[in-house]
Parts: structure tokens; C-alpha cells; sequence
């Protein structure tokens, strides 16, 4: 907290008991107003959501008003008073660590705990039968406390929930299970207050209502205070004099700048989108890093003991330097950074402002970024991201209700804590804002689902899980379904991780066992993988030696150049916001001033050669190239919604024997190549263009495609296991029993086939429109350009159309096209097999 | 190209085995024409229903969809006898299990044919709700079909060239990487001498053909036949990866 002007004279501050008003004197400090309006809102009863930026005390406005509160009361009172929950355990940790603080210095008395996965068996058992004040902990902890018979017990004197960071919560799958829980936490104890924390947001009503019951009526929201948002950041974009890049995320051609302002400031944060690009990064900076400036690398995969290293270190102010990814975009405040780097596009403002919050959490002085584009579409957008954050506009999340599988892990541990009359349970559940609207019959249908499956074929009543009893409530069968209910708590459906151990290379491809932990990756990573192949992982290029259980071996090789790419695009797409703001730019060549010079010439090039993409049209570009013929598309809607979008245009293609090939698709672009002349077709009218983007795609053709999407059955694994259908895989586990582990792919494809309206596939499809699937985005698109297809036909490639074309070869092959690549396999390979003249059992006659 | 009974034509691969020509149906089951014999492998009926009763209510259509499949198998090869090569059962109590339907099918399937139910690990004890025949294991002219392969240096082993083997059992898959993409299918697994058929069971998960229980059933190379969409693909085993 800093000294800026002290409001001593603020009406409101003669409300803070002396004790308090002591203790900031004493800190040269004084109240805050938007802290002190939270105690007067507190006062009043009333809940109300906290708009604050980083730096602005937000937490302790949380909190102020029970600390108050409690400074009052004597020590006789032994139930838990308030509730904090964080999206992050780190940060629960931190945030009671900062509260002792004052709690101690004015001698309040006051018990503040937390309780996160970490916490002992011995002290959670405690704080059941001897709660703490004050609890700090997660979403998947309250669900756990919930689910048990003694909640009603723990909860009936709760006065107050603090939400931290609700932004990032609100709108996810964990953020429905926390509104389920706060709906149920709000019938135990009617009269608590409920306190939001959240950074800016485009729609602050949605947090208002998570605030209060809902009741159906658009009255039912929550206070609001929006404290001063502090000085305005001061941010720029890189204007390297290299050479800008077409294509490509790593921003190589940045390294000398970005190495320079490392040098140049006390600490620095670089902010990548992916951990490949963490990793490349990183490892290139380290081979200029001539000073030996302490740069670290910080991102999600890596062991949990260097993460904790490197955090301490630069608390302790002793890196110069670290390269990391969203893993510090939320989280414990670092007062001595005071410049981030924001490495490629932004994706989104409300993510870029976050990011830049990271620097400097004093609130009066401005935090300092910097912008580097990785290429020259990543320009556009950062220049649209910049004036974004100018004007201070969010990103609007995408309208989503509460998602089913969800509701039915609730629903389950609803049933374990005590039995419940389903009447009850659905006026309790529609209480939570992202359940508002759910109809009572889906809401009996994932009743149905927890008790046998809910599958028309009732051939599981004898082994239901829960059971209606004569008087219409629900139990659970038996105590097994409470301790499975417990082992599969949680929405966060990991993909499974394996453990990368670093071996020496032994003799005849043998590695030897040992070796030091360096993180974790993907198995879905691991997947695309032979032995080895080499990798970037934790700063170094390693060779992928074998798997051993649910360990991954590596070896240090002598290889500098990895053969397994990083990924192609950034983890997240394109906001809508960005995307328009794009698309506005490029349709106002009076703007393009702004933008370096090499991109201004580059965009000058495309107005003459080819056409500007409208503001709301859809340009469509078709040209041959060294004997194959492309359509580039540039809908600007987002690597995801284009991958399908793909995916549904080849489809088309080759159904209309227009013989497509292949495609690939960035944030911004779609290019589908084949062996047939496009634009002749569209000349000759066989190929209609409207015809082809007609949203009538997202009928047939996307079910079809739907039914064999390794994407959508990832998605529907995800709910199956969140809904508790499918047990979650624990490391090893499975190991030795793959023969018998139930894939959830083979459920899908039996379900699929026998029961398509499912509630578990109706749960995978609502989450495939807005997630990797992203079908609600790329049906708004269609919709749009409607009848304003621009279509142009060229000699040749267009220059907006050669970062699209780059990817070609770079990407793996988009598509299904299992069966073409087994088909390629085989050719290739038999007639090695043959050649070799081993002993071979098929003689196949033709 | 195979002309069946009724003079359609089928595309299908083509294998030889111990001097039996014999063809790979992208199903994933065999047809041996010159026995007019179907063979399939581990049908794992009423697994769906094992793990109901173990608390984890997966879809009970698994058994419909494995015997609509085999269903579909014999329309298409018009078999004089169907070979089932163990743990066509999942469990001792699925025969009981089976409902209406799926009996349905199953006494459809037996109408004017032979069905041999080899017995399997899930499944050693005759089952009366299958009807059919019941073998421990069946010899037909120079191949004997069982349902767990003979430990090797048994009599397909080197040096005795008597019986070439069909077998089931171990469920084989291959995976292979190309341009970046895993790709994991059933496979049947052959070296000439034996071969290990795929699971053909809706819920039957897969060992990899790498795996040293299934690898060291050959004495060197041995191919495996992926199956996919409309045809087989044919792959030696040392391009064939672990499993991760």
C-alpha cells in the first residue's frame, strides 16, 4: 500500500474503530476510499463486487470489514466467520501470510487458516470440529467441505465469502462448481454477505448477480465499487529496426531488444503464450547472454520445486530477468518488477491488461510494457491491442450457461452430505447466476444421469449410485459413492501428465534409471513422439529416450536444433474484440500510419495486388501455386474457429470432387490447398462460394465431422470424467492394464451411436461451441458475411496471403486424415520391409 | 478380391499362414475361404455392465454394438461356421446379464450355421445363453485357433513348422507418428506362423504390439495389419512405437 493522499478527512473513516485508524496512522498509510466503502457497504448488509486494479489494496478491502467485525467481538465466538476463496493456492497461501500481518500488529483475535490439497489430514480433520475465523482456500475444497455431513454444522455461522479474483473464475467450468457451492453455502446460511474481488471487466453485472441469489428478475445484483483505477499504463510497441518476420511465433528477430531492456531494468517479466515458446525463448536468450544476466523461465509444466525457486528469487529481487507464461499471470503480487514484455500477440486486452498489472503494484505509478509482435499480423493486432487498453476496453467473455457435467458432480455431493428432495435441490441450484436458466428437466436428466447413468436402456436400476427413497428424497446407495465422489472432485481434467526424467543415453537404446526431475508434459505431447526425437523442455534440447511408467526419460543431446516443432499458434485465439479492431484497421488504410513502416508497405502491396478485407466482409482469395491450386480465406475469427471452419470446408470440397488437399489455419487466416482449379470452378459456376461458407455446414457436414474429432472426444472425456463417468486416471495407476482400461473414446463412439441427446454429449457439445471447437464464433461469422463474400481471383500468392501459406508444411497436418497418413505409412514402409528381407508372414497378392 | 457365395465382390488383405490363404476384414476379423469360416476375437460381451456393477455406469449398448458388428460380418461373408476365439464374455456372470436383445441376436446369429465359442480366460465354462458350440481350442487342417497363444517354442515354435496359430487374447494395437500425429489402431499381428487377432469388442481397450508380451510371441519380424476404415494397413513391427 502506498502514502498517496490520506483521507483522514473522508466522512466514512471516522467508521473505522481506533484500533485501525491507529494502525494505518502508524504506517504513515491511510484508508483507502474504496476501502472504506466496502465496510460501509458491509455495514449495511449489503454484498458487493470490488473493481480494483492490481496494487490497489483490493484484498485488504476484502477483508477489512471482517476484521472489523471480529476486532469486536470477544474470543467466545468458535465458528468460522469468513470464507476466502482464491482461484489459485498459491495465492491463498500468500494472502493469509499478508494478513497475519495486520491481524498481529493491532493484536486482533483472530484465527486465520488455510486449507488447500497441501493441508494435512490431521488439521483438516481439526478445522472441521474447530474452524478457524478466517478460511482461506479453493473452489474444490469448499465442494469437498460441502459434500459432507457435518457442512450444515461448519457452515450455519459463516458471515462472509471474499471471491478473489472472480474474472478468472466466473465463465470456466470451476467458476459453475464455486457458484454451486455458493448457492448451497447461501441456504446454510442465509444472511451472509458475499464480497467479490475482480480486475476490470466489460460486463460487471454478470459478477454482480454471481453476488446474490438469483431470482429470475434482472433486480437480483450485487453493489458495486470501482475504486480509482490508478495511473494510466504506459505502453508501446516494439519498433524493431530488423526485419519483421512473416510468419512464426518465437520473435527471433527481437532477441537483441528484448535481451537489451532486460539489461536496461531492475526486473523484467516476458510474457509468452506457449511453453514451447517459453522454452525457445529462453534457450536463445541464454545463447547471447554475454553479461550473464540472471534470467529465469517460469511455466506451468515445470517441477513445482523450480517454479517455487524461481518466484522466491525474484521476490527476493535476485533475477534480472524471467520468461514465463500465463503461470504469472494471476497470482502473488512481485513489487520490484517494473517492465513487462508481452512476446507476440496479446490475443486479448483483458489479458494484456492483466499482464501488464505486473509491473509496478504501486498504484500511482504507471506500469511500463512493451509489445513484441512476432510477425506482421501479430503488428495489427498489437496496435489494436494497444488502443484497446487506451480506452480501457475488456474483452466480452462469451455468454455461456452452467455446464452439465458439473451440475452432476454437485449433484452427487449434494447427495453425500445428506439426502435431498429433488424439488429442493433445482430451486437451490437455479439460485447460482450461471445456473439462472437451466430448465428443471435437464436438471432431472443429470439427476437421472448420478443415479444410473440416465440411459434410455434402464438396465442399471440395481446398481444406482443414488436412490429415491419412499418419502422422494434421494441417498446415496452406499458409502463407496462418497468416497468416489471424493477422489473425482474438481473440474480441472488435466491432460494426463507424465514426468520427464532426465537419464544418461545408454547402450542399446537401454536408459539407465535415475536422474534428476526436471517437470511435466502432456502425454498428448509425448504421443507425437519416437525415441530420439529431440524436444525443448526446461531450457534444454533433450533426446526422448523411452517410456518407463508414467515417466517420460530424456537425454542432454548435442543437438542444438530440435526436430520437434513448438506449437504452431498461440494457446489462445483471437478475441472477437482484437479481431474486429483488426479487421477495422486494415479497412482504413488513413490508420496505417501508425504502423511501422515494413508493415504499412506490406498492407500498400495488398490493396494493390489483390483487396483489403472489409470491415465486415469476408475476402476470399483464389491462386494458383507451383502446381496446386488455394483459396485463402480471412475471417480473422481465431486458430480454433478456423480449425473447424477447415475442417468443414474440405469436407465440402472434396463432396463437390473439388479434390482439396489440406489446410491450414492461424488466428486470422484459412488456407485450403488441392489439385483442383478454384477459381475456374468459380468462374464456370461448380463452385458457388456463398454456397460453400452457407451455415447450413454447421448441420450435417459438422455432426459427421463431430463423430470422428479427436478434438471432441477429448471434449467429451473431459465431462465424462468431470461428471464422474469415467474415473480419473491417477499417475501409474493404469500402467500395467491398458488391455483392460476403458478408453473413453470407445464410450463416446457407443453412445454416439446409440444415444446422441445424452446428457454427457449434450455437455460436450455446449462446451465444443465455445471451446477447442469453438463452433459458437464460427456461426456468428457465418452468419455475418452472409451474401458479402468478396471473392477475388489472382495469378499468384497475394502478400496478406504468405503468413497463411508459411504454415504450410511448418503446422502438423490439419485434419482427420488418419487414413491417408496410414495409408502414406504403409507405402513407404512395406516396400522397406520388403527390400530388407526379413521374415515376413503377409504375402499379399494383388 | 474375394467373390463370396452370394458372387459379390470384397475388397479385403490377403495373408498367407502356414500355407492357409487367408483374408483380413478392416472389422477387424478374419474370413478363411477355403473353410467358408468367420473368426473373430475377445468379443468382452457385457463389459459395460461389469463396470455398472463396480459403480461406473458406462453406456449399455456395448454388447448391441459388438453383435450388430458380427452381425454385419456374416452378411457380408455368408461364414458356414463362426469361430469365436475367447472371452467372448467379460465376466462369469455376464451370460446372465445379457438381455432381451442381445439374446435376440445371438440365437440369430446361430441360424443356420456352426458358432464355436473357444473358451477364454473371462470365459473358460460353457455358457448356455450363447448357445453354440463350446471348444477349448479347434484344429482345422494345418491351423490350430485358440484363444491365448502357445508360449513360444510350443508347436508353431522354430523348427516345428506342424500348426500355424490363430489366436486372440492379448487385444494388439500399433501405433504409429506421421507428420506429427499419433495414430493408435487395433492391428492383427502376424509373423507367418501365428497370428494374434484384434479385440473385436466394443469396449475392448488394446496392448501395444510392442509390448514384450506381445512382441516376444514372434521369434524375429512380424507385421502388423491396422485396421482402418475400409481396408487394412499393413506395417512391419519395428515401425510400429511403444505406447507412451
Amino acid at each position: 500500500m502506498s502514502s498517496n493522499a490520506l483521507l483522514t478527512d473522508d466522512p466514512l473513516a471516522h467508521d473505522l474503530p481506533p484500533r485501525f485508524r491507529d494502525w494505518f496512522a502508524a504506517r504513515g498509510w491511510a484508508p483507502r476510499r474504496h476501502q472504506l466503502e466496502l465496510l460501509e457497504r458491509a455495514r449495511a448488509g449489503r454484498s458487493t463486487l470490488l473493481i480494483a486494479p492490481t496494487g490497489a489494496g483490493k484484498t485488504l478491502a476484502g477483508f477489512l470489514p471482517t476484521l472489523v467485525e471480529l476486532s469486536r467481538t470477544r474470543n467466545e465466538r468458535r465458528s468460522l466467520h469468513t470464507l476466502y476463496i482464491s482461484p489459485l493456492k498459491a495465492l491463498a497461501v500468500d494472502v493469509a501470510r499478508n494478513l497475519e500481518r495486520p491481524a498481529a500488529e493491532m493484536n486482533l483475535p483472530v484465527r486465520i487458516e488455510t486449507r488447500t490439497g497441501d493441508t494435512p489430514a490431521s488439521r483438516r480433520q481439526r478445522q472441521r470440529r474447530d474452524p478457524p475465523d478466517i478460511l482461506l482456500t479453493t473452489p474444490e475444497q469448499i465442494a469437498l467441505l460441502l459434500a459432507s455431513a457435518d457442512a450444515e454444522h461448519l457452515f450455519k455461522g459463516l458471515r462472509r465469502i471474499v471471491l478473489d479474483e472472480l474474472h478468472a473464475l466466473a465463465g470456466s467450468k470451476r467458476g459453475d462448481l464455486l457458484s454451486l457451492g455458493l448457492s448451497r453455502l447461501r441456504r446454510i446460511a442465509p444472511e451472509v454477505q458475499t464480497v467479490g474481488l475482480s480486475a476490470t471487466v466489460a460486463d460487471p453485472d454478470t459478477l454482480r448477480r454471481w453476488l446474490v441469489p438469483q431470482d429470475g428478475t434482472e433486480e437480483a445484483l450485487g453493489d458495486v465499487v470501482i475504486a480509482d483505477p490508478g495511473a494510466a499504463p504506459d505502453l508501446s510497441m516494439l519498433d524493431s529496426a530488423e526485419r519483421l518476420p512473416w510468419a512464426g511465433h518465437t520473435a527471433r528477430h527481437a532477441l537483441g531488444d528484448i535481451y537489451r531492456m532486460i539489461g536496461e531494468n531492475t526486473t523484467t517479466l516476458v510474457f509468452v503464450n506457449t511453453r514451447m515458446q517459453a522454452e525457445l525463448l529462453f534457450q536463445e536468450l541464454w545463447k547471447i547472454n554475454d553479461d550473464n544476466l540472471p534470467i529465469a523461465l517460469h511455466h506451468g509444466s515445470l517441477d513445482v520445486g523450480q517454479r517455487r525457486r524461481v518466484e522466491a528469487a525474484m521476490a527476493e529481487g535476485r533475477l534480472k530477468g524471467v520468461v514465463c507464461t500465463s503461470s504469472l499471470d494471476l497470482g502473488i503480487d512481485w513489487g520490484a518488477v517494473d517492465l513487462v514484455i508481452n512476446v507476440g500477440a496479446p490475443k486479448g486486452s483483458s489479458r494484456l491488461m492483466q499482464r501488464i498489472g505486473r509491473a509496478n503494484h504501486r498504484l500511482d505509478e504507471p506500469s511500463r510494457a512493451v509489445l513484441v509482435p512476432a510477425n506482421r499480423f501479430e503488428v495489427l493486432e498489437c496496435r489494436a491491442a494497444l488502443e484497446a487498453v487506451e480506452a480501457g476496453a475488456q474483452d466480452s467473455k462469451v455468454e455461456r450457461s452452467g455446464a452439465l457435467d458439473v451440475l452432476a458432480q454437485h449433484v452427487l455431493g449434494m447427495a453425500c452430505a445428506a439426502p435431498f428432495a429433488a424439488d429442493d435441490l433445482y430451486r437451490e441450484v437455479i439460485t447460482a447466476e450461471p445456473y439462472a436458466q437451466l430448465p428443471r428437466a435437464d436438471f432431472d436428466d443429470v439427476v437421472d444421469f448420478v443415479a444410473t447413468g440416465g440411459y434410455a436402456l434402464r438396465a442399471y436400476e440395481r446398481f444406482a449410485h443414488i436412490r429415491r427413497m419412499k418419502d422422494g428424497r434421494w441417498r446415496v446407495t452406499n458409502p463407496f459413492v462418497a468416497q468416489q465422489y471424493r477422489l473425482n472432485v474438481g473440474t480441472i481434467v488435466e491432460a494426463t501428465m507424465l514426468k520427464v526424467r532426465l537419464v544418461k543415453a545408454g547402450k542399446g537404446g537401454r536408459p539407465r534409471f535415475g536422474g534428476r526431475m526436471l517437470g511435466e508434459v502432456e502425454e498428448y505431447f509425448v504421443e507425437t513422439m519416437s525415441p530420439g526425437d529431440t524436444f525443448v523442455f526446461a531450457g534444454e534440447v533433450l533426446e526422448y529416450q523411452a517410456i518407463v511408467e508414467d515417466e517420460v526419460y530424456v537425454s542432454r543431446t548435442a543437438s542444438n536444433d530440435p526436430k520437434v516443432p513448438s506449437y504452431a499458434g498461440g494457446k489462445f485465439p483471437l478475441s472477437t474484440f482484437l479481431a474486429a479492431g483488426v479487421r477495422a484497421m486494415l479497412a482504413s488504410p488513413e490508420r496505417w500510419k501508425s504502423l511501422p513502416g515494413q508493415v504499412e508497405d506490406w498492407l500498400a502491396m495488398q490493396r494493390r495486388r489483390s483487396r483489403l478485407p472489409g470491415r465486415e466482409d469476408l475476402l476470399v482469395e483464389t491462386f494458383p501455386r507451383g502446381g496446386r491450386y488455394y483459396m485463402v480465406a480471412y475471417p480473422f475469427e481465431g486458430r480454433l474457429a478456423h480449425q473447424t471452419l477447415g475442417m468443414l470446408l474440405t469436407r465440402r470440397l472434396e463432396r463437390a470432387r473439388l479434390r482439396p488437399l489440406g489446410f491450414v489455419a492461424n488466428d486470422y487466416a484459412i488456407a485450403v490447398y488441392g489439385i483442383s482449379d478454384l477459381s475456374l470452378a468459380i468462374r464456370q459456376g461448380r463452385l458457388s462460394l456463398d454456397a460453400l461458407f452457407d451455415s447450413d455446414m454447421l448441420g450435417d457436414d459438422l455432426e459427421a465431422w463431430l463423430a470422428e474429432s479427436a478434438l471432441m472426444k477429448r471434449t467429451f472425456r473431459q465431462c465424462a470424467v468431470i461428471a464422474g463417468l469415467i474415473e480419473r486416471r491417477f499417475p501409474g495407476k493404469e500402467k500395467n492394464s491398458r488391455q483392460v482400461t476403458m478408453s473413453s473414446d470407445l464410450v463416446y463412439d457407443v453412445l454416439r451411436s446409440h444415444e446422441p441427446d445424452h446428457v454427457l454429449l449434450r455437455a460436450a457439445r455446449a462446451d465444443a461451441a465455445t471451446g477447442l471447437l469453438d463452433i459458437r464464433r464460427l456461426s456468428d461469422m457465418l452468419m455475418r458475411i452472409r451474401g458479402r463474400i468478396d471473392h477475388v481471383a489472382l495469378d499468384g500468392v497475394s502478400p496478406l496471403a504468405v503468413p497463411a501459406m508459411l504454415e504450410i508444411g511448418r503446422e502438423a497436418v490439419a485434419g482427420e486424415a488418419a487414413e491417408a497418413l496410414l495409408a502414406e505409412a504403409e507405402a513407404e514402409l512395406v516396400r522397406e520391409a520388403m527390400g530388407s528381407g526379413g521374415s515376413d508372414g503377409g504375402r499379399t497378392v494383388h | 478380391m474375394e467373390a463370396t457365395e452370394a458372387g459379390q465382390y470384397i475388397d479385403a488383405d490377403e495373408i498367407g499362414l502356414a500355407g492357409a490363404r487367408l483374408l483380413l476384414d478392416a472389422a477387424g476379423a478374419l474370413f478363411w475361404p477355403a473353410e467358408r469360416m468367420l473368426i473373430v476375437a475377445d468379443l468382452h460381451l457385457e463389459k459395460g455392465s461389469a463396470f455398472a456393477a463396480r459403480g461406473v455406469p458406462l453406456p449399455p449398448y456395448d454388447s448391441r454394438t459388438t453383435l450388430a458388428l458380427l452381425a454385419r460380418l456374416v452378411a457380408r461373408w455368408r461364414p458356414r461356421t463362426v469361430v469365436a476365439l475367447g472371452d467372448s464374455l467379460h465376466d462369469r456372470g455376464a451370460g446372465t446379464r445379457l438381455g432381451s436383445e442381445e439374446r435376440a441376436a445371438l440365437s440369430d446369429l446361430g441360424r443356420g450355421r456352426e458358432i464355436v465359442w473357444v473358451a477364454g480366460n473371462h470365459d473358460p465354462d460353457p455358457v448356455p445363453e450363447l448357445g453354440g458350440m463350446h471348444m477349448h481350442e479347434v484344429t482345422v487342417g494345418p491351423l490350430v485357433l485358440r484363444h491365448e497363444p502357445a508360449p513360444r517354442g510350443g508347436e508353431c515354435g522354430a523348427g516345428r513348422q506342424a500348426h500355424g496359430e490363430i489366436a486372440g487374447h492379448f487385444h494388439p494395437v500399433a501405433r504409429i507418428v506421421r507428420r506429427g500425429r499419433g495414430i493408435r489402431r487395433r492391428c492383427f499381428a502376424t509373423d507367418g506362423m501365428r497370428l494374434v487377432l484384434p479385440a473385436l469388442g466394443a469396449y475392448a481397450g488394446g496392448l501395444n504390439v510392442r509390448d514384450p508380451a506381445l512382441a516376444g510371441l514372434f521369434a524375429g519380424a512380424f507385421n502388423a495389419h491396422l485396421v482402418g476404415a475400409a481396408r487394412t494397413y499393413r506395417l512391419p513391427h519395428h515401425v510400429c512405437l511403444p505406447d507412451w
